[in-house]
């Protein structure tokens, strides 16, 4: 088993679609301060960072050397480390790996991504393989279409269970002084009569392009008991990837989140993730995948997740809240993604979420990390050590 | 109590200018096909295989986003656990060694690849300096390098004819080493006559364009010898950022390096590197730095790099024998030459070097560097 960690803080930026006002060093000294503030420390009392983001979507070779006098690494030992969309849960699973090789006491991981510096979707076309599936490559939106289209089939599902997890999203985001869009929507119409990208999939079924930044701190278990009054306990983390081939058939690819979830629920006692898992902060770039991925994650059986938005159980205020933060589909900053739904179930653990606070109890948090063909990272945060 | 990492099996391919009829992924394979042979460990998920997967490659070498892709699909990650260290590839290492220390892996797989030969590093290490100040002066790893040659040759004297001797002893080296790029022998005429590349450094001083990859397998220490033989075990491990404002910095210092040493020799219980060390495989993408970090390393004083090649202290058969491989300057690719330093010393400490073995090496030294004139160092301290 592996030693014991604690997050002991984190922090974020606000997130929007443009900070002019600031370059990416400047944006992640933001998250790395509110980190440090967060955890009542200093930048001395750091001994490593570790920094990651989407590598090629601002075009910055090396990244990690133009932030060094930023985030706080002048002269201490640090990683960059990128997976492509699940980087930021990466980064988290980094800051894990460094603390709990007790060769690190505290570690900061910082993650960030300003794609207005770059072309996202250039970026994103180029995931495919020059030689077999360029020709073929559409970026996320592609992607997620064929998720729903593919969901409506099997489930019975309809385009308005995408739109009410919109709904419930938007209404989360309007608490979260972090999060980006903030539509004050108040009906299905009104997600239903947004611009269609490719059909089934709207506009508003899609996450926006988001800047912003992300940092956590994490401790050894002694330097957390000291160091902290509220340590979140890392529990496990676990990351899947897989061969990448978009022709080979598989339209929904759902292999790796399923697995990612399984070996973590089964490695940590979890028979029934709903009543052992207090909520979740999963990585949905779009609402079909909130609703698939939510299966793929077990929290309800095949073919039911639009059930469990129709009762509002993944409501804030429901039995198992799923993205109270707002989530993915309302802020996007793709390399802090993944760690942004780290820091959030912390928030919730701590009982520090404010207005976005879920009502029930969280004692143990299940969060993940999506990006590249479904590679997932998945990561579970208790209230308690033991 | 910490758990013992150990090195137990290392592959490379040969290093060549060009490897135009391989994909970057080949290359891979052809590196995991050979760890797999050697350990006759496979990805089976009961606890006998491969745990998991450090990649390390880059989007910009590539020319692909998420260039992890193919590398890693190559390299057992289907549904299992892969993560790339996009840097110098001795951060991949040091990555695994983490992994394994945290006690959440057994058994760790690294491995890095670069085509060089597929782009101009120009334009991508032009992308490393900062936007506003340090990009728009067309500045790229060469040409900071020649900015900090000249520096500390102002400060502390170095002679041609001392960075000379560094190129000809490991061009000598790399005689013996079957994966080595260059493996012609040159003179101190020939380096000192070749063109001017970035004044002051000439062509000969400057490391090749170069193509391949370099793997190993670490797993802990239960693991590691059943598997191994003779295991070699990473005792001492140190890493440190540098400005990135080359403005903000002495370049004639290496401070960071010399932290990144203290911190690894700590570990290691290694109080007089001169003396405690056996062998040592340094990043020298240019002749000067070899001098330069030897003095980082605490090998000599500040300024007494040039003295150290003059002695000969760092041929094969002096006291502390330098790149007996032929180093970075005899061909590696950028992010696999600090893979490379790890797999060479880990030859020579495991009795497997072939005829550029230094007798009874116990403690070696493993140092990588990435960045605008040093600008991240790591090290390693491995023991037989």
């Amino acid at each position: 088993m592996a030693n014991r960690i604690a997050i002991i803080g984190v922090g974020q930026t606000y997130h929007t679609s443009k900070r002019p006002d600031v370059c990416i060093p400047e944006l992640c000294n933001e998250a790395i301060r509110a980190a440090l503030k967060d955890a009542e420390l200093t930048i001395k009392d750091i001994d490593a960072v570790v920094v990651g983001n989407m590598e090629l979507f601002e075009g910055r070779y090396h990244q990690d050397l133009w932030q060094v006098d930023y985030v706080g690494s002048y002269h201490k030992p640090g990683f960059r480390v990128t997976t492509g969309g699940t980087t930021g849960g990466t980064l988290a699973c980094t800051a894990f790996f460094c603390a709990a090789s007790r060769l690190f006491d505290v570690v900061m991981a910082v993650t960030f991504e300003k794609q207005s510096e770059g072309d996202s979707r250039a970026g994103l076309k180029t995931v495919a393989d020059p030689l077999w599936d360029r020709w073929i490559s559409t970026g996320a939106i592609g992607t997620f279409a064929r998720l729903g289209t593919w969901y409506m089939k099997e489930s019975g599902a309809t385009e308005e269970h995408a739109a009410l997890v919109r709904l419930k999203a938007d209404r989360n985001a309007c608490l979260n002084p972090h999060a980006h869009l903030k539509l004050h929507l108040n009906t299905v119409e009104d997600v239903l009569k947004s611009e269609m990208l490719v059909p089934p999939l709207k506009r508003l079924d899609m996450c926006p392009t988001s800047e912003g930044a992300c940092a956590i701190i994490v401790a050894s278990e002694k330097k957390a008991k000291k160091l902290s009054r509220k340590p979140v306990w890392v529990k496990d983390w676990i990351e899947v990837h897989n061969e990448t081939r978009y022709n080979r058939g598989d339209p929904v690819s759902l292999e790796n989140l399923e697995k990612a979830a399984l070996t973590i629920y089964k490695r940590n006692g979890i028979t029934n993730p709903r009543r052992d898992i207090s909520m979740a902060e999963i990585y949905e770039p779009s609402t079909w995948a909130e609703l698939v991925w939510s299966e793929a994650f077990h929290f309800c059986e095949k073919g039911e997740a639009y059930k469990l938005i129709e009762r509002g159980i993944t409501n804030r205020d429901g039995e198992f809240p799923v993205n109270p933060s707002g989530g993915v589909i309302a802020t996007n900053p793709i390399g802090a993604t993944g760690m942004i739904r780290v820091a959030e179930a912390a928030l919730q653990i701590r009982d520090d979420a404010g207005a976005h606070q879920v009502d029930r109890q969280v004692k143990k948090t299940f969060t993940t990390a999506w990006g590249g063909s479904s590679w997932t990272v998945a990561h579970l945060l208790s209230k308690t050590l033991n | 109590m910490n758990r013992k990492v150990g090195i137990v099996a290392v592959a490379q391919t040969e290093y060549e200018e060009a490897k135009p009829a391989w994909r970057e992924a080949e290359i891979t394979h052809q590196v995991v096909e050979k760890l797999s042979e050697e350990t006759g460990l496979n990805f089976a998920e009961d606890g006998t295989g491969i745990d998991a997967t450090v990649t390390c490659s880059s989007d910009h070498w590539d020319g692909r986003t998420l260039s992890d892709i193919p590398h890693g699909e190559v390299a057992g990650a289907h549904l299992r656990a892969e993560e790339k260290v996009s840097s110098d590839g001795i951060n991949a290492v040091i990555y695994a060694y983490l992994q394994i220390l945290s006690g959440h892996y057994d058994v760790v797989l690294v491995v890095a690849t670069c085509k060089e030969s597929q782009t101009v590093g120009h334009i991508i290490e032009n992308l490393a300096f900062d936007p506003v100040y340090q990009q728009k002066i067309d500045l790229d790893f060469l040409a900071a390098a020649a900015l900090q040659a000249n520096r500390y040759i102002h400060k502390y004297g170095i002679t041609p004819e001392q960075r000379a001797r560094v190129v000809v002893k490991n061009r000598g080296n790399a005689r013996n080493n079957p994966f080595a790029q260059l493996r012609a022998p040159v003179s101190m005429d020939e380096v000192l006559s070749s063109p001017m590349l970035a004044y002051p450094l000439r062509s000969l001083e400057a490391k090749p364009v170069s193509d391949g990859a370099c793997g190993l397998i670490l797993a802990s220490e239960e693991k590691a010898r059943k598997l191994a033989k003779k295991p070699v075990w990473i005792v001492g491990m140190g890493q440190c950022y540098e400005s990135h404002y080359l403005g903000d910095r002495d370049l004639a210092e290496c401070d960071a390096l010399s932290l990144a040493a203290k911190n690894a020799y700590r570990q290691a219980g290694i109080t007089d590197p001169m003396r405690d060390i056996n062998l040592a495989e340094i990043s020298e993408y240019c002749s000067y730095q070899e001098l330069f970090w030897s003095e980082g390393l605490g090998f000599c004083g500040k300024g007494e790099g040039g003295k150290l090649a003059d002695k000969g202290v760092t041929e094969s058969g002096g006291k502390l024998p330098v790149n007996p491989s032929g180093g970075i300057l005899s061909g590696n690719p950028t992010l696999v030459a600090g893979t490379a330093r790890v797999a060479e010393v880990a030859l020579q400490l495991m009795g497997k070097a072939s005829a550029r073995q230094i007798p009874k090496a116990k403690t070696g030294l493993a140092h990588g560097t990435y960045g605008p004139c040093g600008q991240h160092h790591a090290v390693l301290v491995l023991q037989a």
